[in-house]
């Protein structure tokens, strides 16, 4: 026991000491692997590969982000990678208010409690699961052209495109985007709401002047997720987008399951890497960090 | 209030968008036809039969549910120790460790994922069984430890000085008092992050070499377009165990309802 209390009154003694002792394995661990493995990718991004044995050649040279920038494909797939994204968010931001706000300004504490569950379930519902039934549901002989045949209306032609990414990317994440704008709506005190309808704002107004601007943390952190998520995938266009619909994710993955050029497909990801650095930096200035 | 029908109108159409997907999957499960298509034409039960009995199924479900213990279990331990840390740390400390914690799920997946395999290339580490493992613990632990930092906010930090005060170092302050207190916040955590584990395809592809875990034969059966019947029965069944543990670790975090993921 007496080794227990020198260590205890130590780390009274000496808070940083029991900090340390604290953070010791975690830290040692994401230095190790995750911090480590985003500096190897940085690393090897300069690398080469040896067209003939497909060794790899360490050095530094700038071949990989030459053939980025001088081949337009890539351009356009990292166009089309940041442009869904940010469709899925904003598509989600619509979305999850007025869920929000029923939850927690117009929901009674049972409904509220449903209603939260239900949006938990599908958010640790399996991904694939989700990607595999907007594949049943858009394919050609799916519910969705069984649905608009039986009101008359042609046949829709969505499966695999651009549109079916964008259904499918916004449903899977919306849950990210309700609840942390829903955590943010109960943060705003109702009294402020009353003040502003006292003042003779109108309903809608007093949402776009005084529930917009307080909830922006809420919506900047779910957007991290929305446009993280989209922006790192490759299953989704590949289930759903079909021919000429390849992310950033799509032209990595093939780099390594199929060409094995590691080197490459690590420069091609630098290029996440630095969007989500803007990003979470003006993330940070907006407050979202206490919000999420 | 007219205001209110609508928003509660589109609140229900927005629960279907969220939902039909989820029924369309448990339909399809039941379907008789080797092919899908809608409408179901015939319902039938064999498809669990044969996908019960198929080795490359079993064996990834065993591989997946090896993997989500072993990385739970680990991210359990970094996890909730963070959390102990961060509770006594001052603010700025703090936002540097929830921040690292963070980012494994913050930044795209495929960035984690191929970080990982240069990172493995670069040492010349063959995936295996552990690399999968290393990888999913990673973006697990922030799925403990911020269901365990939530509770230790709300947790008086004048109990642990009593329990000190009254004689208790370190450790039996922390096995009778702290622990006690975190437990169902580290449980709940721990269904969560089992749940991520099990389910995760995107890093997994880039840490699991040719072995395939439960995502992976789903993800390769789809691409493929073989054995689209047992593609129903498994994401189904998936489907229905993970809605358990889900809600299980929603009563454990208790009256506030919110899950830090």
């Amino acid at each position: 026991m007496s080794l227990n209390r020198t260590f205890s009154v130590l780390g009274w003694r000496r808070p940083g000491m029991a900090n340390a002792a604290l953070l010791g394995l975690p830290a040692l661990w994401f230095a190790a692997l995750y911090l480590a493995a985003i500096g190897a990718l940085l690393v090897t991004s300069f690398w080469t590969v040896d067209d003939l044995s497909g060794n790899l050649i360490p050095g530094f040279s700038f071949t990989n982000f030459q053939q980025l920038l001088s081949v337009p494909v890539y351009t356009h797939i990292a166009l089309r990678t940041i442009g869904i994204a940010a469709a899925v968010t904003i598509t989600d931001v619509i979305l999850a208010w007025p869920v929000a706000y029923a939850m927690i300004r117009l929901a009674g504490p049972r409904l509220r409690a449903a209603m939260m569950a239900a949006v938990m379930v599908p958010l640790w519902s399996s991904y694939l699961a989700r990607v595999y039934a907007w594949r049943l549901i858009l394919a050609h002989n799916g519910l969705l052209n069984w649905a608009l045949m039986e009101i008359g209306l042609p046949r829709a032609h969505i499966g695999y495109s651009n549109w079916a990414m964008w259904i499918v990317f916004s449903y899977l994440w919306l849950p990210f985007m309700i609840l942390p704008v829903a955590a943010s709506v109960e943060r705003i005190p109702p009294s402020l709401l009353e003040a502003s309808a006292d003042l003779g704002e109108r309903g809608f107004s007093t949402f776009r002047r005084v529930m917009l601007p307080m909830a922006l943390p809420g919506m900047v952190a779910g957007a991290i997720f929305t446009f993280s998520l989209t922006l790192g995938d490759y299953v989704t266009p590949m289930l759903v987008g079909g021919r000429g619909s390849d992310f950033i994710g799509n032209v990595v993955y093939s780099n390594v399951g199929v060409t094995n050029n590691i080197p490459f497909a690590a420069a091609y990801a630098v290029l996440p890497l630095g969007v989500m650095a803007v990003f979470l930096l003006i993330a940070r200035k907006l407050g979202a960090f206490d919000a999420l | 209030m007219r205001s209110e029908t609508l928003i509660w109108a589109a609140v229900a159409a927005i629960f279907a968008f969220l939902f039909i997907p989820i029924v369309v999957i448990v339909l399809y499960a039941f379907s008789a036809a080797p092919i899908p298509a809608w409408p179901i034409a015939g319902f039938a039960l064999h498809w669990f039969a044969d996908t019960w009995h198929d080795q490359a199924v079993r064996q990834a479900l065993v591989l997946s549910l090896e993997v989500a213990s072993v990385a739970t279990i680990a991210a359990m331990l970094l996890g909730t120790l963070a959390a102990m840390a961060v509770a006594r740390m001052q603010s700025a400390a703090k936002e540097v460790v929830s921040f690292i914690a963070v980012l494994p799920i913050a930044l795209p997946g495929i960035l984690t994922g191929m970080a990982l395999a240069a990172y493995f290339a670069f040492w010349g580490i063959n995936l295996s069984y552990w690399t999968i493992v290393a990888g999913h613990a990673t973006f697990c632990v922030v799925i403990v430890y911020n269901n365990v930092v939530a509770r230790l906010r709300r947790m008086p930090r004048s109990l642990t000085e009593a329990s000190a005060d009254l004689g208790a170092d370190a450790f039996r302050t922390f096995r009778l008092v702290q622990l006690p207190m975190m437990a169902s916040a580290i449980g709940a955590g721990a269904l969560l992050a089992f749940a991520l584990s099990f389910d995760e395809v995107i890093v997994t592809t880039f840490t699991a070499g040719a072995q395939n875990t439960l995502p992976l034969w789903i993800f390769g059966a789809i691409r493929l377009g073989q054995q689209l019947p047992e593609v129903n029965v498994v994401v189904f069944a998936i489907i229905l165990f993970t809605a358990v543990p889900v809600l299980l670790a929603q009563k454990l975090i208790g009256e506030s309802g919110k899950v830090a993921r």
